[in-house]
C-alpha cells in the first residue's frame, strides 16, 4: 500500500506527509510535477506549500502540471485524494472542487490551532467519525477563506459535503468551511494541516484517524 | 503582426475584497475624501502575435477565462489591445 504525495515547484509541506504516514506504517512516494504517470497507488496526497510561488493565484499554475492529467484520471476512478491548505487551492483551481480560497478576511497570516468539528462523514476523511466530534487542528494560511456561489454553498451544505467546519471562524471562510469533499466523496480538500498535529511528540488520535481513514 | 493587451482581473460583484475594504479604510483614514469605493485588483499587459486583431483578441479572452481570473470569484476585462 503506498500513498503518492504530489510535489510542485515550491511545495513544502511533502515531508511532513510522508512522516506521518510512516508513523502510521503506510509507505509514501513522492510523485514529481512532471511526472506523466502516478503509477500503482493507494491515495494521493496535494500537501501544502506555494506551489509555483503561488504566483497568479494559488494553485493556478499547478492547475496546468503534467501531473495534473494522470490526477484528474484517478480522482475520476474514484481513487482517494486528499488536497492538505495549498493542495486544496490546487484541487479547486482543478475543478475536482467546487469554490475557491481567497485572501483571509482580516489580510493576517493565520498560524494557529483551530478547533474543527466534523459536519459530513460521507468521504474518504472523515468516514469513521461521527458528525459533531470536535477536535483541534493546526492551520497556517494566508488564503484559507473558502468562497462560493449561493447555490454552491447551499448544495455543499445540502449533499452533506462540508468535511469539516471551524467552531470559530479564523478567515472569513462562507458556512465556517474548513474542509469539503466532490460529490463522489473520494476527492477532499482541508485548509487545516492533519498530518503536522503533534508533530514532534506523535500524531493526535483524529489526526491519526483522518490520515488512516484515506487509505482505509 | 505583434499586439499588446491590458487585462483587469477584479472580484465578482458580491465576491468579498478584503484587500480592497482595507485600501478603501486606509484612503478615508488618510484623508482622501470623496473616496467612497476602492476594488484590488490585477493588471496584465500580454504581448502575442497573432494573424490579426480577431485572432488577438481570440487567444487574450481565453487566457483571460482560463488562466488569467478564475470565474468561480473573478471577472476579468480587456481594457486595450492594439498592435505594437
Amino acid at each position: 500500500m503506498t500513498v503518492g504525495i504530489l510535489v510542485f515547484p515550491g511545495t513544502n509541506c511533502e515531508f511532513d506527509v510522508a512522516e506521518a504516514y510512516a508513523e502510521i506504517g503506510v509507505a509514501t512516494r513522492l510523485i514529481g510535477h512532471g511526472e506523466p504517470d502516478l503509477g500503482e497507488l493507494e491515495a494521493v496526497v496535494l500537501p501544502g506549500g506555494f506551489a509555483y510561488g503561488d504566483y497568479l493565484r494559488p494553485g493556478a499554475i499547478a492547475r496546468f502540471a503534467p501531473v495534473m492529467r494522470s490526477l484528474v484520471a484517478f480522482a475520476e476512478a474514484g481513487g482517494p485524494v486528499l488536497g492538505i491548505c495549498n493542495g486544496f487551492q490546487v484541487l479547486t483551481e482543478a475543478h475536482l472542487l467546487p469554490g475557491a480560497l481567497q485572501k483571509n478576511a482580516g489580510l493576517s497570516f493565520i498560524c494557529a490551532t483551530a478547533p474543527v468539528e466534523v459536519v459530513g462523514t460521507r468521504n474518504v476523511l472523515t468516514r469513521e467519525f461521527a458528525p459533531g466530534d470536535r477536535f483541534d487542528l493546526p492551520i497556517n494560511h494566508f488564503e484559507g477563506n473558502f468562497t462560493a456561489d449561493g447555490e454552491t454553498l447551499k448544495r455543499l451544505e445540502g449533499e452533506g459535503r462540508i468535511v469539516l467546519r471551524y467552531t470559530d471562524n479564523p478567515n472569513g471562510s462562507a458556512l465556517d468551511i474548513a474542509g469539503i469533499a466532490n460529490e463522489r466523496g473520494n476527492v477532499v480538500g482541508l485548509m487545516p494541516h492533519p498530518e503536522r498535529a503533534g508533530m514532534g511528540y506523535g500524531l493526535t488520535v483524529p489526526a491519526r484517524m483522518l490520515l488512516e481513514s484515506l487509505v482505509a | 503582426m505583434r499586439f499588446k493587451a491590458l487585462v483587469l482581473v477584479t472580484p465578482k460583484p458580491g465576491i468579498s475584497d478584503p484587500e480592497g475594504t482595507t485600501i478603501e479604510d486606509a484612503a478615508q483614514h488618510l484623508g482622501f475624501s470623496g473616496v467612497s469605493r476602492v476594488t484590488a485588483g490585477r493588471a496584465f499587459l500580454v504581448e502575442c502575435e497573432a494573424g490579426g486583431l480577431a485572432e488577438a483578441e481570440a487567444v487574450v479572452d481565453s487566457m483571460g477565462e482560463r488562466l488569467l481570473s478564475n470565474p468561480v470569484i473573478q471577472e476579468f476585462s480587456v481594457l486595450e489591445l492594439e498592435e505594437i
